[in-house]
């Protein structure tokens, strides 16, 4: 039995590990480095499932900063899954980070390029299991310290200094939101850990308005991570200059990272009317706005970024709705085709470019790349028997249950601009006729991985039921069985 | 077994041609053994057995209640039968595929696939899933093969049936969460349990049904959410349009008809009156533009819009004979439209035009293409004799006798009365059509156009065959639909019965 912490540390030291091999062993393939991590990763994620039970009535020390609740583990193991992804993805890459580096070595900066997704890993982990605002603080900072390294790493290309300029400077304005927004609320309940301050609120007696004035601050920061409207101008820049594989992590685990924090944050909070209003606002104000930006789009890197506010306003109306289930499947299903789909757009973009049109014929270059691009973005449009159109359909559920007419009635809306948008990458790849007829290379690991990816979605999309089973507490998982 | 057989027969047909099987044999040897599973299903189908046949169940997620269960009553066997037949026809119709000719069938397969699963499903989920997931061949059918402005007609049906479907979705979800927790299912047999015990709330039926009747309205291309039927199937390839206006358009009906009138019965007598204006918008003012076009496939698509309308006419009339006519003119439809939409296809694949006014006299160098054409036109207009006549006079008659009892004309018939003129207008555009394209003066750039091969032969014999016989022996679908409607609209035939009431009849 393994203590939940001991995956955070295993990760970390992973980290630490490939680091100093880059640092001492200069002469071997780097791209093994990435293999390491990958394989190490695995172990962690394989490590997860024989965790020992956190003790169950101790909030107090350690146990008051983290949990160990099935949520918290649920997007760990999440945030391993996305990481070997973009891992993999990163060795696609690797050629176009050799290209946008100066150094002797024509494999200088590849080492650190591999090496600091697992430190980002390593803050993701520790978001989800945050239960503290001073931990959610740290781990937060953890993530975005890496990112700010990871944005700009291709620092060739004006494109990604630009990027690493926008995320840093917008980055660290919301991290000041969030620490005023801590004091805030720290100075009138008296305490940082969320259930303290649930308890601090629900014994009355507490001021209301600087509470509402403490949460808004923290929601603008979480605003940010998420990419929720009006905190959203720095995501279609940011993720088109940044390395292909640094915006999958972006869209992917940041905004996953963003949505757990959230849940926890906002449960002491929901007894204020207000803030649900609030998010509701945001929420059809995402939705309008990312699904409407996206319609003109005709650089893919930059449709994605829309999308991904897009969805970010999708699953708003699964926090808004109190689903937790709902949004936790959503982001498995988003997490799933959005990595395909930038997965497909590295290898495409290495060949071509990242503009809607360079995917024009891939029928022809590369049928499997336009199969998997088809069922990636049939997924992220909702079409039924693919993941995306559960994760739809359980958060309008939630919505109907919870009676937002309004939100339901943009997301429908929405969801039509968004075939729109999906399947203009699908028009690229069938209908228009293609320049080159040249084969589109393709390694096997990645082929493996499109592979693998596309069948979880197939299969999320019949069989929903595993990830819905991976959230319950009741269930016996190894956790609560030795309980 | 045998429903599973079906269902998934044209799937791994189509994942078997798209990995790179000969693509004509393939889909001609699936549709075939489709036809021939659905046929022996009908023989087999049992009268006697009060609820579904073939009934096969897998459950799918406990929390939910939901399985991926399959079963036949009488109406959805007719629309196997009718996807069956289509299908068939639209692979045998497919000619010479020059760009990507393995897609081309595997799009049609998924398409039929998609048909064929909402018709049999008995889980709302899947019975939604199923529908929407022909939407992506659809669009790329239209896109890669079609003609004229494709592109936009691809973009609007797609927009147009999303954006339907979600509405729809959305009115399901209401439906599901509107039972008592106890009963709440997705099972379509449990759900009509719980309506027909009374369980769903007056106020909650008419929001649901309104929501369903605008989600299937726009797939069934009600008026005023038409506008996108006529110009998808004018750009669509001819097979794609046979499919999609015969046999997926036919969804949404067949939805209206399982679903929102037995389930919702207060519902659908409180939007009556809504249904009976847009329906008289199908039938008359769809019918008088549909004259007005000038070209061949654009009018085929405008009729398609139009008969709509009866369907409809017989739908909104709640009572036994009514909606046994909405049910048998579904499958006429289905049949007729096909058989017009694959013979224009051919002229198209000959002349490269459909526009009328360049047409003419092609009876002459094309007698096969003619006669096919002439059984579709004749089975449209409702010629005695043809499926299409004996289910519109059901539908007629029943619309007219809902509130006969009353002194004065009720709204159901004064509806019926104006829909009646809808015959006319068709038999005008109809025929007209008929007669510019195939009679009168051939031009000479016209003298060496091909007659149909005669391999096609087949496939026509097969759409003609079942709308005579079904013309003359509609009792062979009236035998097995009737004890399926006593089955399920119990409660609403009775509620019908007394909704003469005085807010529809005119003193």
């Amino acid at each position: 039995m393994i203590s939940a912490p001991a995956l955070e540390i295993a990760v970390l030291l992973l980290g630490l590990f490939v680091l100093l091999v880059e640092a001492f062993a200069t002469k071997i393939e780097k791209r093994t480095l990435a293999m390491i991590a990958i394989v190490g990763l695995a172990c962690v994620l394989c490590a997860s499932f024989f965790l020992a039970p956190a003790p169950a009535a101790a909030a107090s020390g350690f146990w008051s900063f983290y949990s160990a609740d099935p949520l918290a583990l649920f997007f760990k193991r999440f945030a391993l899954v996305t990481t070997i992804l973009v891992l993999i993805m990163m060795i696609d890459y690797a050629p176009i980070v050799r290209q946008s580096i100066h150094g002797a070595t024509h494999q200088s900066g590849l080492g650190e390029f591999f090496a600091l997704p697992l430190f980002t890993c390593v803050g993701l982990m520790w978001m989800a299991a945050a239960v503290d605002f001073v931990m959610i603080f740290v781990s937060l900072e953890v993530v975005t310290m890496s990112f700010y390294v990871l944005v700009a790493f291709t620092r060739r290309n004006p494109f990604s200094l630009e990027a690493g300029v926008k995320y840093l400077i917008l980055s660290a304005l919301s991290t000041a939101f969030l620490v005023y927004g801590i004091t805030w609320i720290f100075g009138v309940t008296g305490e940082t850990n969320l259930d303290r301050v649930a308890a601090a609120l629900g014994a009355g007696g507490v001021e209301e308005g600087p509470v509402l004035l403490g949460m808004s601050l923290v929601l603008v920061a979480l605003g940010f991570k998420i990419a929720a409207v009006p905190f959203q101008i720095w995501v279609p820049d940011v993720y088109q200059g940044a390395p292909t594989p640094v915006t999958a992590y972006l869209s992917v685990g940041s905004k996953a990272a963003g949505f757990v924090v959230l849940l926890r944050v906002l449960g002491p909070f929901f007894i204020l009317p207000q803030i649900q209003r609030l998010l509701v606002w945001v929420a059809v104000l995402t939705l309008l706005y990312g699904n409407l930006a996206a319609l003109p789009q005709t650089n893919l890197k930059r449709l994605l970024a829309y999308s991904s506010i897009a969805h970010a306003g999708y699953l708003l109306i699964g926090v808004v709705s109190f689903s937790g289930a709902a949004v936790a499947f959503y982001l498995v299903s988003y997490l799933l085709m959005t990595i395909l789909s930038f997965a497909v757009l590295v290898v495409v973009a290495n060949q071509t470019g990242d503009q809607i049109e360079n995917f024009n014929g891939l029928s022809k270059r590369s049928p499997f790349l336009s199969l998997a691009m088809l069922v990636a973005m049939a997924s992220l449009a909702g079409v039924p028997f693919t993941a995306g159109f559960f994760g739809k359909f359980f958060i309008f559920d939630a919505a109907i249950r919870q009676q937002q007419t309004a939100l339901v009635i943009v997301g429908v809306i929405t969801v039509a601009c968004g075939f729109y948008y999906y399947l203009k990458v699908v028009r690229a790849m069938y209908w228009e006729t293609s320049t080159s007829d040249e084969a589109v290379p393709l390694s096997g690991l990645s082929r493996a991985t499109m592979i693998a990816l596309m069948a979880a979605i197939i299969a999320l999309g019949v069989y929903p039921q595993p990830v819905l089973n991976a959230l319950r507490p009741a269930t016996r998982s190894p956790a609560s069985a030795a309980r | 077994m045998i429903l599973l057989f079906i269902v998934f027969c044209p799937v791994i047909a189509a994942l078997v041609i798209c990995a790179g099987a000969p693509a004509r044999r393939t889909a001609l040897g699936a549709s075939a053994s489709m036809l021939l599973a659905a046929a022996g299903a009908f023989l087999a189908f049992d009268h006697a057995e009060q609820g579904f046949n073939f009934v096969t169940s897998m459950p799918i997620s406990s929390e939910w209640r939901l399985s991926f269960t399959l079963g036949l009553d009488g109406l959805s066997m007719i629309m196997v039968l009718l996807t069956a037949i289509v299908t068939l026809a639209a692979v045998w119709f497919t000619g010479k595929i020059v760009r990507h000719e393995n897609a081309f069938y595997a799009c049609l397969l998924l398409i039929s696939a998609g048909a064929m699963g909402a018709f049999a499903s008995l889980d709302l989920f899947f019975f939604y899933a199923f529908h929407e997931l022909a939407l992506i061949p659809t669009f790329l059918l239209i896109g890669i093969w079609g003609s004229g402005n494709r592109f936009t007609a691809a973009w609007k049906v797609t927009i147009y049936l999303a954006t339907g479907s979600f509405i729809l979705l959305l009115g399901l979800i209401l439906l599901y969460r509107s039972v008592p927790e106890a009963a709440r299912s997705f099972d379509l047999r449990v759900l009509q349990t719980a309506a027909a015990a009374g369980q769903i709330p007056v106020e909650a039926q008419r929001h649901i049904y309104l929501l369903l009747l605008i989600g299937f309205g726009i797939l069934i291309s009600l008026f005023p959410f038409h506008t996108w039927a006529p110009e998808a199937y004018a750009c669509a390839p001819a097979p794609a349009a046979m499919l999609h206006a015969g046999v997926l358009k036919k969804f949404g009906l067949y939805g209206l008809l399982r679903i929102a009138v037995p389930m919702l019965p207060e519902g659908a007598r409180h939007w009556a009156w809504l249904l009976m204006i847009l329906l008289l918008g199908n039938i008359i003012y769809v019918g008088l533009v549909t004259i007005a076009q000038k070209r061949l496939d654009w009018m085929l698509g405008y009729s398609s819009v139009m008969h709509m309308g009866y369907i409809f006419l017989g739908i909104a009339s709640a009572n036994l004979l009514g909606i046994n006519g909405a049910a048998i003119l579904m499958f006429a439809h289905g049949l007729s439209i096909a058989l017009l939409f694959a013979v224009a296809g051919q002229v198209r694949e000959r002349t490269g035009t459909l526009v009328l006014a360049d047409l003419g006299g092609l009876g002459r160098v094309m007698p096969l293409g003619a006669f096919a054409f002439g059984l579709g036109v004749f089975a449209s207009i409702g010629l005695p004799g043809f499926a299409n006549f004996s289910a519109e006079v059901l539908v007629f008659f029943g619309a007219f006798r809902n509130g006969a009892d009353f002194g004065g004309f009720h709204a159901f018939q004064i509806a019926t009365l104006l829909a009646l003129w809808g015959v006319v207008i068709s038999a005008v555009y109809m025929l007209r059509a008929y007669r510019a394209t195939f009679m009168g003066t051939i031009s000479e750039q016209w003298r060496s156009v091909a007659d149909l091969p005669g391999r096609l032969r087949t496939p026509i014999a097969l759409l003609a065959v079942a709308l005579l016989w079904l013309g003359f022996f509609p009792q062979t679908f009236v035998r097995i639909l009737v004890p399926t409607f006593r089955n399920y609209f119990p409660t609403s035939s009775a509620q019908f019965a007394r909704s003469g009431d005085s807010a529809y009849t005119v003193r």
